[in-house]
């Protein structure tokens, strides 16, 4: 089966939702949607063995030939492992989502649709190998990520939350466009394969470093690095099934991916890894502080999750410096790629398995205010044990998967001793230190979220709910999770070779010729290194630090939410509606005057521009038509009229002076040999009149005193500009002609093709016969606009309220 | 609007009919001569005008018992008909047809499909004129 | 007699945008028929003022001095469409009466702020 086709599935299967949700509302829609995931999730699994010998796969449909865009699906180690995270954990989130949302009072329709559109932007964004189709997933990502934060969409911090994470997203993924518009210029290519083999000469041209800072922009918006964190601990108010699915195993680890399968393309600069591994460093140190201020467990999980993909981003960032040294295979660089990608796998089983009990803890107390929890340990035996092993894991404890990672992330931000370019054997020492400080945060943030949950005093009176274990389906999904943590930390080589070192080979390409050549073994025990010393070291300090949380927890209260980033983006987002508002309002001025003078003026403008720019404006005086007498006098006629009408003082002088100019001008046709257009007219005029007659009929006097028009000297002005305008535009388009008139053409062929005599009435119903059609159709959508005015009267009818 | 004068009335009797015969002609002769389907109707609403200023509109309702909107509707499906029908043929939309016909009465006659699509723009014409100015009219 | 009907064009525009500008209902309604008929005369003097025959031909005449027969069918259907226009601004005009009970612009005038 084609690659490509297999991306669209979950979209495709979205369209059955509304049906099964109406026709089979008895059998919860969840059950439908979870094979979709576990389908794929099989499928992509038996890729598996031909990945881990390096193979790759191949597949495209040309979308756009003629813009060269086409869907490539493209399946190497790095993609498959996310698309086995998004469909492995796809399919947990499903069977969760089952029992967490109720199938008669939720909308499940609009849930799994959106739900099922995210699947395929996600398949899609780590799939592509085509640039432009690859931000159309990305933005997709955001679009359904905006539908479902806000699937409660009554609620007023779901809409903010979800406008927050869109403005953020997009304007990344805007940036993002730009980047590889930028690539694609640069390369010549939007293919992320060929650009990779001519990494080097891109690396000497201008652009390079715009489109790498672009690129970023996506990534860390996405991915929620800081100073753009901001959006995930708002959009913790989707259904906790989506957040963790999108908001912490999936989605936002789209940047991760970015930066993973672009990193060969961009390794060689310095900027990149300063700025990766920078920035990553600082997301973990800050999320991690900050993430002891949450009181919501779900907040507390968005700060973690922040500040584990900044643990992510800034080994990606170190596994860069891998380009830049000689057998880089024999040195302790090569360990920063591979602890990014298992990190990534532990940090979805752990983090996924604690937002699950974060939602059970929800479901089954009415709350998540952390300071309303505690002691639930005895009434949530089974939540609580999977809690446990996710939060020591996520803390770096053995034996769990956590402490593996954990270990091998100290590592790599240590070898960055044995890197002496780009001012490192200088600042090098930062990176542990940092690295260190925001591990011991991490330690009392997992501590804090298990044990002030299920530990201390049980308060019955603060929860809205009676507290109790959630139904056993529910926790089918966080069990399994949870049975991950401690068998990965039993077999880590086995998950080394079947996932991480393939990943690892399409990370650092250069290196590895195939994914077995990845030479890192993964050992609980290492000896008295440095790395055991310092996770001693978090355990120490960190545990203390817990001891006593209560005392100084209460500093971060001081913290003022004036200088916040949050503030930053409300003022921003206040301004800009603002600041349009008043800007629009400066103009906008709700007469109808106003907007013709701009309409008038613009066009007596730019008609005249032109006229002066091409040099347009001629008179050719030797083929004038002569003067005659009759014109002369219907002309004098017609002036007359019109001068009445601007000076007349009631509306019927006018209105019968407006038929005068009428019959001038059908008098005018007559005279310049235009039989059809003078009957048309003449009638017509004679229609009009009685028309205004008509409406003036019915009207109780308009208003009693009638009096001339003021003069006014602006409008004047903007008059006389459109009128000598239009006298030199028909002046030089009479002197001067581009092109023969087609006329001739019309003169030839009337008789012997067209079959007809009258010029004027053929072209109207044969040469130009669309026109006329169309004409008519506007003369009936006119008549339907009057009927619809005068018949129709939803306001205003006596004693009746039919809004009511 | 009711007005009770009989010069008017007896002369608009003969008048209309004037008019309608005069609207015929110059519908039908509009493809060789001056004239055509815009102007025929045009003339056709002024006839009808003519008997609504003469007489009331109840009445003249009564006369003319004719859906002006419906008739709008059926001269814009004769159009879209007339040029859609040369699909059938395998020419392009909106591919006339003419030829010569010796009809018995009118002799040698040009039929010609352009004349189809007139009809159409001669019932909608008809039909919008009128419809504007019989909504206003019975207006209250 | 195009530099003679040019500068009558020219004011027939002007005095209808004169008119459109001011304050009261009808008069832009007035104006705007003025300006269809200057737009019509312009079409019809763009292509020329000669030809001393309608462009009616018979059969197997094709020589002759016609008057241009494009800006007369432009001109032709622009008649139909600018009366169609005027007659559904007048319903408009005359409904704003009815429900509003002037028909002066200024106090037409939208104000509803919103924030």
């Amino acid at each position: 089966m084609s690659l490509v086709f297999l991306i669209f599935i979950p979209i495709l299967a979205a369209l059955f939702i509304p049906l099964l949700f109406k026709r089979l509302g008895q059998i919860h829609t969840g059950w439908f949607v979870l094979l979709v995931p576990a389908a794929l999730f099989s499928y992509y699994a038996t890729r598996l063995p031909s990945v881990m010998e390096g193979g790759t796969y191949v597949s495209e449909f040309s979308w756009i030939p003629s813009l060269d865009i086409a869907f490539v699906a493209y399946l190497d180690g790095l993609s498959l492992l996310f698309t086995l995270l998004i469909t492995g954990i796809g399919a947990l989130v499903v069977l969760y989502s089952i029992f967490y949302l109720d199938k008669h009072r939720e909308q499940l329709h609009n849930f799994y649709v959106y739900l099922l559109i995210f699947m395929s932007a996600m398949l899609g964004v780590v799939q592509s190998d085509h640039l432009i189709t690859l931000y159309l997933f990305w933005e997709l990502t955001s679009i359904s990520s905006f539908l479902l934060i806000a699937y409660w969409y009554t609620r007023d911090r779901s809409r903010f939350g979800a406008l927050k994470s869109m403005m953020i997203t997009v304007f990344g993924g805007l940036m993002m466009l730009g980047g590889f518009v930028l690539l694609s210029i640069m390369g010549g290519t939007y293919s992320i394969r060929e650009l990779i083999a001519q990494a080097p000469e891109l690396a000497q041209h201008d652009f390079f470093i715009w489109a790498l800072v672009l690129v970023l922009l996506g990534a860390f918006t996405k991915s929620a690095q800081f100073p753009f964190y901001i959006w995930l601990p708002d959009a913790m108010e989707a259904p906790t099934p989506v957040s963790a699915y999108l908001h912490s195993a999936t989605m936002v680890k789209a940047g991760i991916y970015l930066v993973a399968r672009l990193t060969p393309v961009f390794a060689l600069s310095e900027v990149w890894m300063w700025l990766v591994a920078g920035v990553g460093l600082f997301t973990m140190v800050w999320a991690s502080f900050f993430a002891l201020k949450q009181k919501d467990l779900k907040g507390i999980l968005a700060f973690s999750t922040v500040s584990q993909l900044g643990l992510i981003m800034s080994l990606l960032g170190v596994a860069a410096a891998a380009y830049h040294v000689e057998d880089a295979a024999e040195t302790y660089l090569k360990y920063a790629a591979f602890a990014a990608i298992f990190h990534l796998i532990n940090h979805a089983t752990f983090k996924g398995s604690l937002f699950m009990i974060a939602g059970i803890v929800d479901h089954e107390t009415g709350t998540r205010d952390i300071r309303k929890l505690g002691g639930l340990m005895s009434l949530m035996p089974v939540s609580f044990t999977v809690a446990l092993i996710g939060s020591l894991s996520m803390a770096g404890l053995p034996p769990f998967n956590g402490f593996l990672s954990k270990e091998m992330f100290l590592t790599a931000m240590l070898s960055l001793q044995e890197f002496d370019m780009f001012s490192m054997d200088v600042w090098w020492v930062l990176f542990p230190i940092i690295a260190w400080v925001g591990s011991v945060f991490t330690f009392i943030y997992s501590l804090y979220f298990v044990f002030h949950t299920f530990a201390g005093k049980h308060q019955p009176e603060q929860l809205p709910k009676q507290a109790h274990e959630a139904p056993i389906g529910m926790l089918i999904s966080p069990v399994f999770l949870a049975a991950l943590v401690v068998l990965i930390f039993f077999i880590p080589n086995l998950i080394g070779d079947w996932l991480v070192k393939p990943a690892v080979a399409a990370i650092q390409p250069f290196l590895y010729d195939s994914p077995q050549n990845v030479d890192i073994h993964v050992a609980a025990w290492h000896g008295f290194n440095t790395e055991l010393f310092m996770a001693l070291g978090i355990f120490a300090i960190g545990g203390l630090m817990f001891w006593t949380l209560h005392k100084w927890q209460r500093l971060y209260d001081l913290y003022p939410d004036a200088i916040s980033l949050n503030r930053l983006y409300d003022e921003m987002m206040l301004l800009s509606g603002g600041g349009a508002n008043r800007f629009s309002r400066i103009y906008m001025t709700g007469f109808i005057r106003s907007y013709l003078v701009y309409m008038f003026s613009f066009m007596t403008f730019i008609v005249l521009l032109t006229l002066f720019l091409t040099d347009a404006f001629q008179i050719d005086f030797s083929n004038l038509t002569p003067i005659g007498i009759y014109e002369i006098v219907i002309l004098l006629a017609l002036v007359g009229a019109t001068l009445t009408i601007l000076g007349s003082k009631s509306r019927l002088t006018a209105i019968i002076a407006l038929g005068a100019v009428g019959y001038s001008v059908a008098l005018l046709f007559v005279i310049f040999r235009a039989p059809d257009l003078a009957l048309t007219q003449l009638v017509i005029e004679t229609i009009s009149v009685a028309l205004f007659l008509l409406a003036f009929y019915h009207l109780p006097q308009i208003s009693r005193k009638e009096e001339r028009m003021k003069f006014r000297f602006g409008n004047a002005l903007v008059a006389l500009g459109v009128g000598i305008t239009m006298t030199l535009v028909a002046l030089s388009a009479h002197s001067q002609k581009a092109l023969p008139s087609i006329s001739e053409f019309y003169k030839e062929t009337v008789y012997k093709e067209a079959g007809g005599g009258n010029i004027v009435n053929v072209i109207l119903v044969d040469y130009r016969g669309f026109d006329t059609l169309f004409e008519i159709a506007v003369l009936g959508i006119a008549g339907i606009g009057i009927i619809t005015m005068i018949r129709l009267r939803l306001t205003k009818k006596e004693g009746q309220h039919e809004n009511k | 609007m009711r007005t009770n004068d009989v010069m008017l009335q007896t002369a608009t009797k003969v008048v209309t009919f004037i008019i309608l015969m005069f609207a015929v002609h110059i519908f039908f002769a509009g493809h060789y001569t001056p004239g055509g389907g815009f102007v025929g109707g045009l003339l056709t609403a002024s006839a009808i005008v003519l008997l609504m200023l003469a007489f009331d509109l109840p009445t003249v309702k009564k006369i003319v018992p004719i859906n002006y909107v419906v008739l709008t509707a059926v001269g814009l499906l004769i159009a879209i008909a007339t040029a859609s029908a040369s699909i059938l043929f395998d020419v392009p939309f909106f591919t006339h047809a003419y030829d010569y016909f010796d009809l018995p009465l009118f002799g040698k006659t040009s039929l010609h499909s352009a004349m189809l699509f007139d009809l159409g723009v001669y019932l909608v014409v008809v039909g919008v004129t009128m419809t504007i100015i019989q909504t206003i009219g019975e207006d209250e | 007699m195009e530099l003679v009907m040019s500068v009558a064009i020219g004011l027939l525009f002007m005095a209808a945008v004169y008119l459109m500008l001011s304050k009261s209902l009808i008069r832009i309604i007035i104006g705007t028929g003025l300006l269809s008929h200057g737009a019509h005369l312009l079409l019809l003097t763009m292509g020329g003022l000669g030809g001393t025959a309608p462009p009616v031909v018979a059969d197997g005449v094709t020589v002759g001095d016609y008057a241009d027969p494009l800006p007369q069918a432009l001109i032709l259907t622009a008649i139909v469409i600018s009366f169609a226009v005027t007659s559904f601004f007048l319903v408009l005009a005359y409904r704003a009466y009815q429900e509003l009970g002037t028909d002066n612009m200024e106090l037409l005038r939208g104000t509803e702020d919103y924030e």
